[in-house]
């Protein structure tokens, strides 16, 4: 059993300036056997911190936290498991290599605490090495290696205990983007093979879609959704969400007569169904810019403000009401700025007005 | 108006440089201050006028009781080092790692020996641990009914105490650094990978904090190999003498003649050899280890829970801070009030007379004070001007012998006091046509040598964080060269030279080593004044002074916390 299971988890801290601050709210979760499960989020929402309860840096303000089947913090009881006795492989986001040990002496670490008999360290950390890319470097020093080296001494020194539980903390965010890219690879393909756990925090949300079977977004110390990538990018349960997945556009929109008019505009309504269940008279639609097409005539009438071209795909800025939307198409339409162009929005998402919290807010919790 | 206003293609081109300028006058003022007094030992010794002689040399390094003093010196080196980094480091860890209270407080408290002058601090401990007078040591035999001394301060070992209160920091300032600086995760790492605390702290936290430790520990021994103060204070009366105490005795007993300065000479060398195998031992260690522990994104580390021993470590802490920093400032404050030395230490003796005394009847005294100050403040101003000079040069000029430059600079660094100090002395008595033997003058140019080396280090700090392109901007808005070294480059390092500045007044101001050998009958400092009031039995006037070095000191250190505070607010 590899089951990870946060029961009722909550994390305050007291600070001078902001007096007590709740990084981690009210938070259930069950991790299953075998999944890779991101934490995503922007940055103070509390990801880390919640990775830390489960690792055992921190202690819980209140709740639970089970591994398997055996509870590893359980606040009510003050049972508090140390980090080193929970079984756990961890990966650092500074890569947390020992630099005054080398590369072999790094991956066998973990076994020299645990007094492993020479010839199973040996064959164990050739293993580790090998799944890593690392064969050859045993007696190098990690002055003399570049970030994607040391991340993968990181990592093989995680799954040379063979854990059952890999907690990764935004591993790759170190890493030039290209190395980013095949280091999730990589980490698929260690997990394929060595068939632990991952729980993965991130602020990266293209990585967490790449690398989870399920994954959650969280803000502000509370779940949001917790989902497959497909489903979460295809139906944000809210406006938070769908923000912090892709890029997207929102228009303010009010309900009048069956019609839908943007804040801010002259009479002109935008032509897109309204939901069944959608009963509101105002309400913000969502639509990611590749969602939107650009017509010569009909459509949403405005003008194109700005025209970028991008190599992939060209993208168009413009008014809707008062709010400029972006739009990127493939297709070469050779529209140009001061051109009228229509709005057709083939797919739109509608949230409530006002949802989410004021950014202002969102900045002081960097603090903690 | 025409941005050109000539009319041939070509613009106006100029002949002279100041970069190379500034290098000449930098290399002119060091060979002069620095180089000439050096080569003067060393030519003073092995040349008799103009004929080689080595036998004087071999003389003075076979004398028996100048190896003896070689033997103390390196014993009492190994065992201030060996003691001060083990009590540096077990006081960081307290303070870096545990979640021991009031850390705050006494990460400030364990500093102050730092800015304590280490001679005082041996007056102190005669006052309190002498054999017979001490104050401690009559307690003690009182309250025993005994005759024994409790302790001899007046020993090997009691100079080995009084110099390990005063050179702990080295190490304990690196280690604690080193500790808050370090990743925590590194040491995270090393938990989730199943290994307990004590474990940890064995295989990877103490492993990384090595080079700060061996940083702080060559620290300590390098100045404690050239260190004169406390021996000088506990040792003579006792005949235990060290190289540099050797040296002065030397010189002192041949009232200054030129045999006498000529064996000094001779003994210097042996002693640089020392501090040379030293400095090489340095460069050795601080090459093997140096690694990258700087923290990424930054949490707190976990601290270690003391449970039981909180508070009897805590404890501990405290009554070696009572020990180190309090009994001796106690000492001194009390015995200066004193209406004479070996009175009970009660109100009904208290006087402030001493201090009277000192401050405004004492000619001596008086000079002192005022020549302590005339001096710092002229060589701290004249010193950071010169060092600011040199670390412009090095740190911004390309230009060929830039690497003699420092290591002329930073030469009297490591050059023990009372060997520049001679080197001074056979310099400037006459030999080249000018004759400041005896006069301020002669303290001045040995000051300003010796602690050229801290403005410089302060300066080449600010100066490597002002990129090229802030002074490249300023001339291609139209300024010269010379405007924009002024407006620009000098504008933003000034907060550096103003530390620059205090860091050579502080250090200046209770100075002893250097000066000893080179006051004149009216060209004492507080230093020397001390000294001789103190040789001379005046204990209650000699710590009535020391008391008022102390609070001018302690005034100088709370200006320079000012000056350092505000240059943090601007940055």
């Amino acid at each position: 059993m590899s089951e990870v299971i946060l029961k009722n988890v909550a994390k305050k801290f007291s600070t001078k300036t902001l007096g007590e601050v709740t990084a981690v709210d009210d938070f259930n979760l069950t991790i299953r056997e075998g999944e890779c499960f991101s934490l995503l989020g922007p940055s103070g929402c509390g990801k880390t911190t919640t990775l830390r309860m489960i690792a055992g840096f921190e202690d819980l303000s209140d709740g639970e936290i089970w591994i398997g089947d055996k509870p590893v913090s359980v606040k009510k009881r003050n049972l508090y498991v140390q980090p080193e006795d929970r079984g756990l492989g961890m990966v650092f986001q500074a890569f947390a290599v020992w630099p005054h040990l080398n590369v072999f002496e790094n991956v066998a670490f973990p076994l020299r605490v645990r007094k492993v008999r020479k010839s199973e360290m040996d064959s164990r950390i050739a293993e580790a090495l090998k799944h890593t890319g690392l064969s050859g470097l045993e007696r190098t020093f990690p002055s003399d290696l570049s970030g994607g080296q040391l991340q993968r001494i990181a990592l093989a020194r995680a799954i040379v205990m063979n854990p059952k539980v890999l907690l990764l903390d935004e591993p790759l965010s170190n890493l030039d983007p290209k190395l980013r890219e095949s280091m999730r690879f990589e980490i698929k393909e260690v997990q394929r093979r060595f068939n632990f756990t991952i729980v993965y925090v991130t602020h990266d949300q293209a990585e967490a879609m790449a690398l989870s079977d399920r994954m959650l977004v969280m803000d502000m110390g509370k779940i949001q959704q917790i989902d497959t990538p497909t489903n979460m990018y295809n139906n944000p349960a809210n406006k938070f969400v769908y923000g912090f997945l892709g890029l997207s556009n929102f228009v303010d929109v009010t309900i009048a007569d069956g019609k839908v008019y943007p804040e801010g505009a002259s009479g002109q309504a935008i032509e897109c169904g309204i939901p069944k269940d959608f009963s509101e008279s105002a309400g913000t639609l969502a639509s990611r810019p590749n969602e939107i097409d650009l017509l010569a005539e009909g459509g949403y009438r405005t003008e194109v403000k700005a025209r970028i071209f991008l190599g992939d795909y060209t993208e168009y800025r413009m008014d809707v009401g008062d709010r400029e939307i972006r739009v990127q198409t493939a297709s070469e339409h050779g529209f140009h700025v001061g051109d009228k162009v229509g709005l057709d929005f083939t797919r739109v998402k509608w949230y409530s007005r006002d949802e989410g919290i004021s950014d202002a807010e969102r900045e002081r919790r960097k603090i903690i | 108006m025409k941005l050109f206003s000539r009319s041939s293609p070509d613009m106006p081109g100029r002949g002279f440089d100041i970069n190379k300028l500034l290098m000449i006058a930098c290399l002119l003022i060091l060979i002069v201050t620095v180089a000439m007094p050096m080569l003067m030992i060393v030519y003073n010794t092995f040349f008799y006028g103009f004929t080689f002689d080595w036998q004087m040399f071999v003389h003075v390094i076979m004398d028996p009781s100048n190896v003896q003093a070689m033997w103390n010196t390196i014993l009492i080196a190994f065992w201030v080092t060996l003691l001060g980094t083990l009590l540096g480091v077990f006081y960081a860890w307290l303070i870096g790692r545990t979640n021991i209270p009031l850390k705050n407080l006494m990460k400030t408290l364990f500093v102050i020996p730092y800015m304590f002058p280490p001679f005082i601090g041996a007056v102190a401990w005669g006052l309190l641990l002498s054999p017979r007078a001490g104050y401690i040591n009559r307690m003690w035999m009182q309250m025993m009914g005994t005759r024994e001394a409790l302790f001899n301060i007046n020993s090997i070992a009691g100079i080995v105490f009084v110099q390990i209160c005063y050179y702990f920091p080295f190490v304990f300032l690196q280690v604690v650094s080193a500790l808050e600086r370090m990743d925590p995760t590194l040491e995270e790492s090393a938990r989730i990978s199943g290994a307990n605390q004590l474990y940890v702290i064995r295989k990877i936290t103490l492993p990384l904090v090595v080079p700060a430790i061996a940083a702080g520990a060559m620290l300590i021994l390098i100045s404690t190999l050239s260190h004169f103060g406390v021996p000088a204070m506990l040792g003579f009366s006792r005949g235990i003498f060290t190289l540099p105490t050797k040296i002065y005795e030397l010189i002192n007993r041949s009232a200054g003649s030129f045999e006498g300065i000529r064996q000094g000479a001779a003994l210097s060398i042996l002693l640089v050899l020392v501090v040379v195998i030293a400095l090489w031992l340095q460069r050795k260690i601080l090459k093997a280890g140096h690694y990258d522990i700087i923290r990424g994104k930054s949490m707190r580390p976990m601290l270690i829970n003391l449970r039981g021993a909180k508070y009897p470590l805590l404890f501990v802490c405290l009554a070696s801070l009572f020990v180190i920093v309090v009994l001796p400032l106690f000492i001194i404050f009390a015995v200066g009030s004193l209406r004479a030395y070996g009175l009970p230490l009660q109100l009904s003796n208290m006087t402030l007379a001493n201090f009277h005394h000192v401050l405004f009847s004492s000619r001596m005294a008086q000079d002192a004070i005022r020549n302590s100050f005339v001096l710092s403040i002229s060589s701290a101003i004249i010193a950071m001007f010169v060092g600011t000079m040199i670390a412009y040069v090095v740190v911004k000029v390309k230009v060929k012998g830039k690497a003699l430059l420092e290591i002329l600079a930073l030469l009297p660094y490591s050059v023990p006091g009372i060997v520049l100090a001679i080197g001074v002395i056979l310099m400037w008595s006459g030999t080249f046509y000018l004759n400041l033997y005896n006069t301020i003058w002669i303290i001045l140019v040995a000051y300003i040598a010796r602690y050229v080396a801290f403005a410089m280090k302060s300066s080449s700090a600010s100066l490597e964080q002002v990129h090229y392109s802030l002074e490249e901007a300023a001339r291609s808005c139209g300024a010269t060269h010379l405007e924009s070294l002024r407006d620009i480059t000098v504008a933003l390092i000034r907060p550096g030279m103003i530390a620059g500045f205090f860091l050579i007044f502080l250090p200046a101001m209770r100075e002893l080593t250097t000066s000893i050998l080179l006051y004149g009958p009216y060209t004492r400092t507080l230093g020397v004044a001390i000294y001789a009031i103190n040789a001379e039995g005046n204990i209650t006037q000699s710590a009535a002074l020391s008391a008022i070095a102390i609070l001018i000191i302690m005034l100088g250190n709370l200006a320079l916390r000012f000056v350092t505070r505000e240059r943090r607010r601007v940055s």
